[in-house]
């Protein structure tokens, strides 16, 4: 996994509660420097839940135990001091919807330059300079002049890439982009997901990247955790999940994305819905919609546990998906 | 579809236009802008035409035309042979029956003051209000048919699943028999696990009632995996038309090159070469002249800034509008 690079982030055992209700149930996750891990799942998965949990970024009423560490340091329940010496500078993180990220009264120049004179102290001509520097790194052409344009003067691709200025503003070690180009058009997703691995490389930023498109995370990730009902139930190498999946979950959710080449057949989708937090199965979440479910995976849960080197899965009967299996 | 036999289209349309005017600030000058322009489409019975495109192609506009929910500028549908009548009339509201639409939000489409089964029998209590008992049953029927159990029935929208709303908002436009559907992205809000089932129950349902339909939508993949034909958008007209096995395996325009490449494939290895475009998405306010896909196209020749380029046939079912394209066909004679 990440035995041979120092650990920058570590979770573990991280659970989240709202109103008694249990969303997050003990997810484990390292994430090395200069690495792309991406986290994928359905929504409702918990995949965006882990990360607002991590950085102290969900609602009072959220009750969050476990651990997330930075380079040793713990971030849960730590004080708002450490925090925001953290979020934004050390970590910083995007979300899906930049028009509504961004302030829409303010010059996109300032709201990088607030970026800039908090997290690296900047002022004057310098932090102009630096502001121009960023907004030309993310792609935007005509950049000096831009500056002084509102969000509103911008396309979706365009804001998504202010903010990701923003969000370098800080030099971060890590940037969590939230379903970064859900929004975006194809064409554009392309281009933003390019900036991210130009970025990454030249920066040695790791990146956490949460999306509910498979693609869009094989292309971009070296480690991939696939999450269910709160759970990490798969993670492995992004080459070795698309190649080998084991947890019946993850092989559905690659069965379900129809082919752009080659013979046409019937999806073989997964039957049923997600879970409701609320009434969670008793054993294995995914039992109910399970193709291979025995009496023992509706009593016990399974828990993530190493089948190899660097690929860990929770299931009682993981096997590589056969074209036998039932088609629903 | 080439038959021996001539089998009517459907629908078609033949150079469909439609403009709106849109106003730059409050007391701004109106600039016009074209959303679909000189579109021509033919959709044989039972068979599915994809329409894919960015945000501002016009795919939406183009669906509402072929519902008649919008009437051109200029052009024509017309319905098994004749034209459409104008919407709004007695004529177009008996036609309507036949050609039903389906959008991306099942909540915002359904009334979240009824029960699920009291909307999906809604149709027919409108249309043929003295069979109320007969009406029950075509609707349980229905709601069986969808997937759905009784108990599922009863219950209000905000009560079911993504998923469950978009199979009850399947039931009640099937209530009425139609031969014609539009689906306006009805998969694109669900998630993958979902779109599958939703998209394997389309196909079934389309088989068992013999549906044409008019699938729009962004998702490359959904669109191929449903449609016999597929067509590609961009600002406002058709610029690529094949069969969806032909079109997607050999993309001929440089747009459709890009769009197929720019697909992100869920594959452990080789990662095909991306054409990424460079340049914004369109904005069909400010039409570029001649192609319209110039200024983003990486084998962009001097005559595309001064010349469109016309929908032309370059194979069997397949018409493209592209400089490059047909140069190319002139000098090897056929498409490779």
């Amino acid at each position: 996994m990440s035995e041979n690079r120092a650990s920058l982030v570590s979770l573990k055992g991280l659970t989240v509660s709202f109103d008694g209700v249990r969303v997050l149930h003990g997810v484990d996750l390292e994430v090395a420097a200069g690495e792309a891990v991406g986290l994928v799942g359905e929504s409702g998965s918990g995949k965006s839940v882990t990360w607002l949990a991590a950085l102290g970024l969900l609602p009072r009423k959220a009750q969050v135990s476990g651990s997330a560490t930075l380079k040793g340091i713990e971030l849960i329940g730590a004080s708002p001091r450490v925090l925001d010496s953290v979020r934004g500078g050390r970590i910083a993180m995007i979300s899906q919807d930049p028009a509504s990220a961004l302030n829409p009264v303010l010059r996109v120049g300032k709201q990088i330059g607030e970026a800039l004179a908090l997290h690296r102290g900047l002022s004057g001509q310098a932090l102009r300079a630096e502001a121009l520097r960023l907004l030309e790194l993310v792609g935007i052409p005509d950049a000096p002049r831009r500056l002084d344009s509102y969000p509103h003067e911008f396309s979706g691709g365009q804001n998504q890439r202010v903010m990701i200025a923003m969000a370098l503003a800080g030099q971060p070690e890590l940037l969590v982009a939230d379903e970064p180009t859900t929004a975006l058009d194809v064409t554009i997703q392309a281009q933003i997901l390019d900036l991210l691995r130009e970025i990454r490389r030249e920066m040695n930023m790791a990146l956490v990247l949460i999306s509910h498109d498979l693609g869009v995370i094989s292309e971009t990730c070296d480690r991939v955790g696939v999450m269910y009902a709160g759970r990490i139930v798969e993670q492995a190498s992004a080459a070795r999940l698309f190649e080998t999946p084991q947890h019946p979950y993850t092989q559905g959710l690659l069965a379900s994305l129809p082919p752009l080449d080659g013979p046409r057949r019937r999806m073989r989708s997964i039957p049923g819905v997600v879970p409701d937090p609320r009434h969670l199965p008793m054993g294995c979440a995914f039992a109910p919609r399970c193709d291979r479910p025995t009496s023992r995976c509706l009593q016990a849960q399974p828990m993530l546990s190493p089948l190899e080197a660097g690929h860990a899965v929770a299931c009682f009967h993981p096997a590589s998906a056969k074209p036998g299996m039932r088609a629903a | 579809m080439i038959g021996r036999t001539r089998i009517e289209p459907l629908v078609s349309a033949e150079n469909l236009r439609r403009t709106y005017r849109s106003r730059k600030g409050l007391f701004g000058a109106t600039t016009d802008v074209r959303a679909v322009d000189s579109v021509s489409f033919a959709v044989m019975p039972g068979e599915t035409l994809g329409i894919v495109g960015e945000s501002g192609s016009g795919k939406s506009t183009m669906g509402r035309l072929a519902l008649g929910l919008e009437t051109p500028d200029r052009g024509q549908v017309f319905y098994r042979g004749l034209p459409m009548p104008p919407p709004g009339t007695g004529e177009w509201r008996k036609l309507r029956q036949k050609m039903q639409m389906i959008y991306q939000d099942p909540l915002g489409a359904l009334d979240r003051r009824l029960p699920v089964l009291t909307q999906i029998r809604e149709p027919l209590d409108i249309h043929q209000p003295a069979a109320a008992r007969a009406n029950e049953e075509a609707a349980a029927k229905m709601l069986a048919r969808v997937g759905l159990s009784p108990e599922q029935g009863a219950r209000y929208p905000h009560e079911l699943s993504g998923g469950q709303r978009q199979r009850v908002v399947l039931a009640r436009a099937l209530m009425t028999r139609p031969d014609f559907l539009v689906c306006d992205e009805p998969v694109s809000a669900l998630d993958v696990s979902i779109q599958a089932q939703v998209v394997n129950l389309l196909a079934d349902l389309q088989a068992e009632f013999g549906l044409a339909m008019l699938f729009i939508s962004h998702d490359l993949r959904v669109v191929r995996q449903i449609s016999n034909r597929v067509a590609v958008m961009y600002l406002g007209q058709f610029v690529e038309e094949g069969s969806a096995d032909d079109l997607f395996a050999e993309p001929l325009h440089p747009y459709t090159r890009a769009l197929v490449s720019a697909a992100p494939q869920a594959r452990s290895a080789g990662k095909a070469e991306r054409v990424v475009l460079a340049g914004e998405p369109p904005n069909p306010a400010r039409r570029p002249a001649g192609c319209a896909f110039h200024p983003r196209c990486p084998v962009a020749r001097p005559e595309c800034r001064v010349t469109a380029p016309e929908l032309r046939s370059v194979g069997p079912a397949r018409r493209v509008a592209c400089h490059a394209v047909e140069a190319e066909i002139l000098s090897f004679g056929e498409v490779a």
